[in-house]
């Protein structure tokens, strides 16, 4: 039995000697196995010789022993670095006496150990180690680790693998948990981190530019994830990249983006599109990191979106605006931030949101009184009208201004004002000029599939109409030359039916007409009933016009005349001369068209009447007569133009009309909303009804109100009693 | 015995007139018949004194008759009150049926008891449960034609000061300031009346920070708020 420990304190004292490298013939397998016996058979008497509990103690004391008074001191006369390798090397010994020991002792874990729920073998060298060296060292040695990285971050090298061991020991002592390895170290670790980036960070951000400042930091992060890989247990990663990120992004996220001449701002303005997907990089890994970012990028879009607008109001002559070049200059605009969105900013829904957001601030903006709707339809009205008269834009190009057009529109509040504003200036284009009816298409095709059939329904109707009326046109002549009718003689008459309802509404008048036109219009008239069975056709005089041929002393002209000035100049073609009162009964117009037609043919550019007294105004004594003398280089003239209302009549009765409808949309949505809810508190169904309307516009608080309490009066909705801020709906 | 009311003796004392002769029947039902029927004779009676005799109706003139009689100005709230309680349809006129169900509400046939029983009217009325519904009454009364929904602006005025006057000076003299002055309304709907009345009894006047634009006030509401915080500023 004694034999049996003197046995084993042998064999203790070999493997340490050759641990402790010095000479000393390694362990041969018989050794192995005559120690392993020796073990076997002290554990395998009859009790009470039966020595398993005095092994397994004795097994604890050789690590105990060893660790304190032969490990632990060599590692506490050394320092520094020299005393991480010491440990270092303590450590590894440690390993391999526990490797081999439990070898010899094996049985005590086949049996013993798991007999009593006794730590295994492995365990207890472990804790041992912990215990005796371990608890005593960490303190120190966490010290001189944080004092190798503060070099290594200096620039200096450090040795990564002794590093790496030692914090492996940490981790191990945690037996299981991080616990050593967090307390112990990491702790200390990221504190020290913080206030090294802090103070970084601090200087930095005063002597560098916000991209320089980048660059840095994209480098720190970079550095720091490698030491994780190098050394550092991988759980600290995250954390470490956290406290790194946070001293340097996102503490001084204000100072850093709004830099001046190279924060953000800078940045957009300059094209710095490395810079920017950098600043993209860095502040997306970061939570809600990148909504600064986003911030400075939308109220950077704005202010050039308002210096857009305040440029063309101070560019504007006499209300006039120039909208070719600040729709054309929104449009860029537009693509060059679009291209930064979907560049550097990944596409990210922050920015798209940002962008839009912006857009729609300063897109609704009124400039010089004309509203952005009214400027995009007259962008829209001037594009095709040039496209007609210019084949330089081609169709390619005018695509994409449509396409931009579309784009532009969604960022536009009032979009029923656009529709009613581009249908005006439609009606105009498809009656009194050359329209190409692709484009035209076009366009109604893309809005439509951006804004829903009921947008453009009337628009279309309206080109489809034209369409119509050639085919009628084509229908009508083939009837007269087939006989059917009386052939206005010697007139050539071109008729454009227009649904009603589709176009906008026009005054017409009862014209007395003169004989000529009175047969065209009821041979047509007699055509159509051919056609088509209970419709009226309701005849707008004032919209239409007339080619005479003016037979001068001097040479004959052709005048291009609408259809009121016609009926004035046919009338002398009776009597030479005729007063105003008499062209008043004859002719049955109102005063004002009268004056105003006279007017032009007397007064104006060309005057195919002289006028008596020749003043420059005309009143109701004056007399008229055909001015036979009249000439022109030309062989044609007139203001063949429908001859329209100013420009801001017209505003106000298209914003009038708009208002109108907008009342209706209101009420509408409100009775659809109370009948399918029954009850409502008052808030809400504003709430609800703005969020209905808001496809097509932004509906006035106000206006809303006043609804609601027209559909009271109206009994569509009544006030609770006991609850006068609800709604209830009165089936 | 049926009890008897008091109204006997003072039937006689203000109403020569009227013929009583009180029978006193040895049947309980067939007396408290007819002992209903006389009152109602009685109340009918009254009635014929102011009607107009070929229409059958209290029309307006009648009307003044009655409140000189009752010593009170015909445009005293208290005749709204009174028409309120004989839920009277027509502005300026009383029907028999009307007059009936008023007086046997208050309890008195003749003028004298019926001028007694004002106050107690006044204070019945004034219970918050029935205002609400006499106000809004107010308001039908004044509806002349059929269909008609709204009053003028100026009728409206007058009624304010008739029906809340007393209460709510203040708020009333601001409201009538307010309605003239303005130019968006012409009439006044049911509803904006009863805003009227519910803003007097809510707001904390005449500072009104309890006012609320958010919430569901009648427009004409907001706009008078708006108005007076300017003029109070």
């Amino acid at each position: 039995m004694d034999q049996g420990f003197e046995l084993i304190d042998a064999a203790v004292t070999k493997l340490k000697r050759i641990l402790e490298g010095k000479p000393e013939p390694a362990f041969g397998s018989h050794e192995y196995i005559e120690n392993y016996t020796i073990v076997y058979n002290m554990c395998t008497q009859k009790p009470p010789d039966d020595l398993s509990q005095q092994l397994y103690d004795k097994y604890g004391g050789i690590f105990e022993d060893y660790d304190k008074h032969t490990m632990l001191p060599s590692i506490m006369e050394k320092h520094d670095e020299y005393m991480l390798r010491e440990l270092s090397r303590m450590w590894d010994i440690n390993k391999i006496m526990v490797r081999w020991l439990s070898h010899f002792f094996f049985y005590l874990d086949r049996y013993f150990i798991t007999r009593r729920s006794l730590p295994s073998l492995t365990e207890v060298g472990m804790t041992c180690f912990r215990d005796h060296v371990y608890n005593n060292v960490h303190f120190n040695v966490k010290q001189v680790i944080i004092a190798l990285i503060h070099k290594e971050r200096e620039g200096q090298q450090v040795d990564s693998a002794l590093l790496k061991n030692i914090l492996d020991l940490f981790v191990q002592s945690g037996k299981g948990s991080m616990e050593r390895y967090e307390d112990d170290f990491e702790k200390f670790f990221l504190q020290e981190t913080a206030s090294y980036y802090s103070r970084r960070s601090s200087s930095w951000i005063l002597e560098d530019s916000c991209p320089e400042y980048m660059i840095k930091s994209e480098e720190s992060l970079k550095k720091e994830k490698e030491r994780v890989t190098h050394y550092l247990h991988s759980t600290t990663e995250p954390k470490l990249v956290e406290v790194v990120q946070t001293r340097l992004l996102v503490l001084v996220a204000k100072q850093l983006l709004e830099k001046e001449s190279s924060g953000c701002s800078a940045l957009l303005r300059d094209d710095k599109i490395d810079d920017l997907s950098r600043m993209y990089r860095l502040y997306h890994e970061i939570p809600k990191g990148l909504e600064p970012v986003a911030k400075a990028f939308r109220l950077h879009v704005t202010s050039e979106g308002n210096g857009l607008i305040k440029q063309a109001e101070d560019a504007a002559t006499s209300g006039s605006v120039e909208e070719q070049v600040l729709v054309r200059k929104i449009i860029d605009l537009h693509d060059k931030y679009m291209a930064y969105v979907m560049d550097c900013f990944q596409n990210h829904t922050l920015f798209h949101k940002a962008l839009k957001e912006a857009f729609e601030i300063f897109c609704n903006k009124k400039v010089a009184g004309s509203s952005s709707a009214e400027l995009l339809a007259t962008f829209c009205d001037n594009l095709f009208k040039k496209a007609g008269n210019d084949k330089s834009n081609d169709d390619s190009t005018i695509e994409s201004t449509i396409d931009n057009v579309v784009k532009l529109l969604d960022y536009i509040s009032d979009k029923d004002l656009f529709a009613e504003f581009y249908r005006k200036k439609q009606a105009r284009r498809l009656l009194f000029g050359k329209f190409n009816d692709e484009h035209e298409r076009s366009i109604l095709t893309k809005l439509k599939g951006q804004f829903g059939g009921q947008f453009t329904s009337k628009m279309e109707g309206m080109v489809t109409d034209m369409q119509l009326a050639k085919d009628q046109q084509t229908g009508f002549e083939e009837h007269i030359k087939n006989g059917n009718t009386g052939k206005p003689k010697g007139v050539d008459f071109t008729v454009n039916v227009l649904t009603t309802g589709f176009w906008p509404s026009y005054k017409t008048s009862d014209l007395n007409l003169p004989l000529e036109m009175v047969n065209c219009i009821e041979s047509f008239k007699a055509y159509y009933e051919t056609k088509t069975k209970h419709r009226r056709l309701m005849w707008i005089y004032s919209l239409g016009i007339c080619h005479l041929n003016g037979r001068f002393d001097p040479k004959p002209i052709e005048l291009i005349v609408s259809t009121y000035q016609a009926a004035v100049l046919c009338a002398f073609n009776n009597t030479e001369r005729l007063t105003y009162q008499e062209l008043f009964e004859q002719l049955n117009l109102s005063h004002e068209d009268l004056v105003r037609v006279l007017h032009s043919l007397s007064c104006a550019k060309y005057k195919f009447l002289k006028k008596e007294p020749a003043s420059k105004t005309i009143s109701k004594t004056d007399s008229f007569e055909f001015n036979s003398k009249f000439t022109d280089k030309m062989r044609k003239c007139g203001e063949s133009r429908y001859v329209p209302l100013p420009p801001v009549d017209d505003r106000k009765k298209v914003v009038e009309d708009v208002d109108k409808d907008r009342r209706y949309a209101i009420d509408a949505s409100l009775v659809r909303i109370m009948k399918s809810r029954k009850v409502l508190p008052h808030q809400q169904l504003v709430s609800e009804c703005v969020e209905q309307l808001s496809r097509m516009f932004k509906p006035d608080i106000k206006m809303i109100k006043k609804r609601i309490e027209d559909l009271i009066s109206r009994d569509y909705l009544e006030r609770d009693i006991e609850n006068p801020n609800t709604f209830k709906y009165v089936a | 015995m049926p009890p008897r009311s008091a109204s006997k003796p003072s039937k006689k004392r203000s109403n020569p007139d009227s013929v009583t002769s009180s029978a006193t029947g040895p049947v309980p039902s067939a007396y408290s018949k007819k002992k209903a029927s006389k009152e109602v004779d009685e109340t009918d009676k009254l009635f014929d004194k102011y009607a107009n005799a070929s229409s059958g109706v209290i029309d307006p003139e009648g009307i003044e008759k009655l409140c000189s009689s009752l010593e009170v100005p015909h445009t005293d709230i208290r005749i709204l009150m009174l028409a309120w309680r004989m839920k009277a349809e027509r502005q300026g006129y009383f029907t028999k049926g009307e007059w009936r169900i008023g007086l046997k509400a208050l309890k008195v046939d003749t003028i004298g008891k019926l001028k007694k029983a004002l106050p107690e009217l006044e204070k019945e009325v004034r219970e918050p449960l029935n205002f609400r519904d006499f106000y809004a009454y107010a308001f039908q009364y004044c509806l002349t034609e059929d269909k008609q929904k709204f009053l003028d602006t100026e009728t409206i005025c007058q009624l304010l000061d008739m029906v809340l006057g007393s209460t709510f000076r203040a708020q009333v003299d601001y409201l009538i300031d307010y309605l003239k002055i303005q130019k968006d309304y012409k009439v006044i709907s049911m509803d904006q009346w009863r805003g009227f009345c519910r803003f007097c009894n809510e707001i904390s006047f005449p500072d009104m920070t309890n006012y609320n634009l958010e919430l569901a006030w009648p427009s004409i509401l907001d706009d008078f708020f708006e108005w007076l915080r300017e003029k109070q500023a």
